[in-house]
Formats: structure tokens, C-alpha cells, sequence
């Protein structure tokens, strides 16, 4: 690897770190938290957010090392945060179709139609 | 440093995935495993898009992509044949 | 209409086409140009059947303010949602079921996926009158304060780009 600036690289590592611990966050919040619907904020958020960071990183890595605009990458978060809302939309749906139960203490009702 | 990170932030992922194929496993409504899946799918992006960074190239970003579209679709198919039974209608 | 009779049914599928052949092909070259301008046109003409009517959009340029707080807030409730994960105590959920303003089925659309990429709400369903978005919230103590804080940041500029 060729060397980078030092403000760079610290950024770029940051960045890298950032994204593993928040797609760790998530996987965690899926293993830790108590119901389905809890469940699914964890990866709406959290992993899209990671994997947003890391493809960040990663343009940013190619875009000082070639000299020349990395942008394909952006194209894999925009896909990402666009489908993430409708995947959570139709799993909730689906639970609740199912009849998923809540976790007690949870205000509200959820409606099947 | 930046090799350093990547190490880092491979092991972190694939904790997450580990992580991850525990819900898959224990389910208990099969809603659950497809959110499971879904996860995963998304965690496998992050890896590849680390592994292209990793060996210096951008040869593997249309697998990115292409597991991003898949994924996504998937979720979206099983998600309706759980709710009405069906695929297409 | 005068879009229309140049062969472009879809004017800002046209556009987003092209655009997003651009970032595929990795920086504008000459092929890349002449390819997506290819796929641009070609694309909206074959599938125009498969569309709905055109959403009216009168001031796009008002989404891009609207853009810069939807990312901000998905960076600072991430951080609060990572909180809440590490921490032991149980999180408090809700079901809010919240009153929608908006008719244009692409903006009722664009409301529900703001609400389930910002951190601590999702989305769950729109009844069928198309009256009513089932929001489920991680933590919550306040379902009004939700509503108002929704319908502050995200539902107003949505108003004002789609009427």
C-alpha cells in the first residue's frame, strides 16, 4: 500500500472502526432485544449506517489513491438506504399478519388488514 | 494504520454475523429468521466491499451491488409469501 | 406535457436513469454518456405502461434542505438508539398510530421510509383509506411529542414539495 496522508488515513480508519461497531451494534440489538418488532429497528439502522460508513471509507481510500473520483461505491449505499424502509416495512406486515406477539409494557395496539 | 483498521473492523463483522446466525437459529418466528437473513445479506456487503479495500482493487463492487439487489428482493419474497401465501399474485 | 412529446413519458425517471449510469460506468466518459443516454430514453418509453400517473412535484429543490436533516438525524438517533441497545434497562415500545396530512401516494411513500430510516421508529403500515401510518417507536415515554416532532421536521417540507 502506498502511503497516504496521516489526516487521511486516521479518517479513512475512523471510519472503518465506526462502520464495524455499528453493524456489531445491530447484530446485537437482533440477539438482545426482547420482540420481533424491537428486533427489527436494529438492522434498519444500525448495519445500514455501518455499511454506509465503511462504503464511505472505501471511496474515500480509492479516491486519494488513484487521484481519480470513486463513486460506483456510493451507488451500493443509496441502493441500501433506499430498500432498507421497504424490507422493514414488509417483514412488520408480515408479523403482524402472523400475529407476532409484543413485548408487555408495549402501548398501542398493532392492526392486521 | 489503515490495514490495522481493516482487521479490526473484518473481525467486528464477522462477530456480527456470528451474532446474527444465533437469531437465525433460534428463531422463533420464522419473521425473525428472514430479519436475520436480511442482516446478514447486508453484513456480507460490508465484507466484500472490506475485502476489495484489502487487496487494493475495485474488481468486486458489482458483487456488492448485485448482493444488495438480490438481498433485497429476497427479503421482499418471502416477506409476502409469509403474509398472503403467494408470491405473485 | 411538452416533455411528453419529445419521447420522455417520465422526465425525472429520464434523469435519475442517467445519472445512475453515470456512477455505474465510475466518472463521465463519452461511452458512458452516449450509453446512459440510450438507456435513459429507451427505458422510461418501454416500461411507461407499468406507471402510475406522474407524482407533481412543484419544488424539488426543496428536498435537498430536507435531505440534510434526514441525514443529520440518522447519524445522532443512531448514536441514541446504540445507547439504548448497550444499556441493560428494557426499552419502552409503542404502536402510534399517526394522522397523515399528505394525499400523493409517492410522498405518503417517501414520509414512511424517512420515518423507518430514522433510528428509534418504523414504520409498520398504512391503513387503506390511506389516512393513518402505524409507526412502531423503539422508546418512546411521550406518543404526542412523537406525532408533533414527526410532523415538524419531515411532514412539512414534504407538503411543501408535493402541493
Amino acid at each position: 500500500m502506498e502511503q497516504l496522508p496521516f489526516i487521511a488515513e486516521l479518517i479513512i480508519s475512523i471510519l472503518l472502526v465506526a462502520g464495524g461497531f455499528f453493524s456489531l451494534v445491530g447484530a446485537f440489538g437482533l440477539v438482545r432485544l426482547p420482540d420481533f418488532y424491537a428486533r427489527l429497528h436494529g438492522p434498519t439502522k444500525a448495519t445500514t449506517l455501518g455499511v454506509g460508513s465503511v462504503v464511505v471509507a472505501s471511496m474515500a481510500y480509492f479516491t486519494l489513491h488513484t487521484g481519480e473520483l470513486a463513486i460506483t461505491e456510493l451507488l451500493v449505499t443509496v441502493f441500501l438506504f433506499m430498500t432498507a424502509p421497504v424490507s422493514a416495512n414488509f417483514l412488520a406486515k408480515a408479523a403482524m399478519h402472523r400475529k407476532v406477539s409484543c413485548m408487555e409494557g408495549t402501548r398501542g395496539e398493532p392492526w392486521d388488514q | 494504520m489503515i490495514t490495522t483498521a481493516l482487521y479490526i473492523t473484518l473481525a467486528m463483522i464477522c462477530l456480527a454475523a456470528v451474532l446474527n446466525v444465533f437469531r437465525l437459529a433460534r428463531g422463533p418466528d420464522a419473521t425473525d429468521r428472514i430479519l436475520a437473513l436480511d442482516t446478514l445479506y447486508i453484513n456480507g456487503i460490508a465484507l466484500v466491499i472490506l475485502f476489495d479495500l484489502l487487496l487494493g482493487t475495485r474488481l468486486y463492487l458489482e458483487v456488492a451491488l448485485l448482493m444488495a439487489v438480490m438481498g433485497f428482493v429476497s427479503t421482499v419474497a418471502t416477506a409476502k409469501y409469509l403474509k398472503r401465501g403467494s408470491v405473485i399474485e | 406535457m411538452t416533455a411528453e412529446r419529445f419521447g420522455l413519458p417520465q422526465p425525472w425517471l429520464t434523469f435519475a436513469l442517467f445519472v445512475v449510469w453515470q456512477f455505474l460506468s465510475d466518472g463521465v466518459t463519452g461511452a458512458s454518456v452516449v450509453m446512459g443516454l440510450i438507456l435513459a430514453i429507451g427505458i422510461p418509453l418501454i416500461t411507461h405502461r407499468f406507471w402510475p400517473e406522474n407524482p407533481r412535484i412543484c419544488r424539488p429543490w426543496a428536498l435537498i434542505p430536507l435531505l440534510l436533516v434526514v441525514l443529520y438525524d440518522i447519524v445522532v438517533a443512531s448514536v441514541s438508539v446504540t445507547i439504548l441497545i448497550l444499556s441493560p434497562r428494557q426499552p419502552r415500545s409503542a404502536f402510534v398510530a399517526y394522522p397523515l396530512t399528505l394525499k400523493d401516494p409517492l410522498a405518503i411513500t417517501l414520509l414512511a421510509s424517512t420515518v423507518s430510516l430514522t433510528p428509534g421508529t418504523v414504520s409498520a403500515d398504512v391503513n387503506d383509506e390511506g389516512t393513518l401510518l402505524l409507526i412502531h417507536a423503539l422508546d418512546v415515554d411521550d406518543d404526542a411529542e412523537l406525532i408533533r416532532s414527526i410532523e415538524q421536521r419531515y411532514e412539512k417540507p414534504l407538503l411543501e414539495i408535493f402541493q
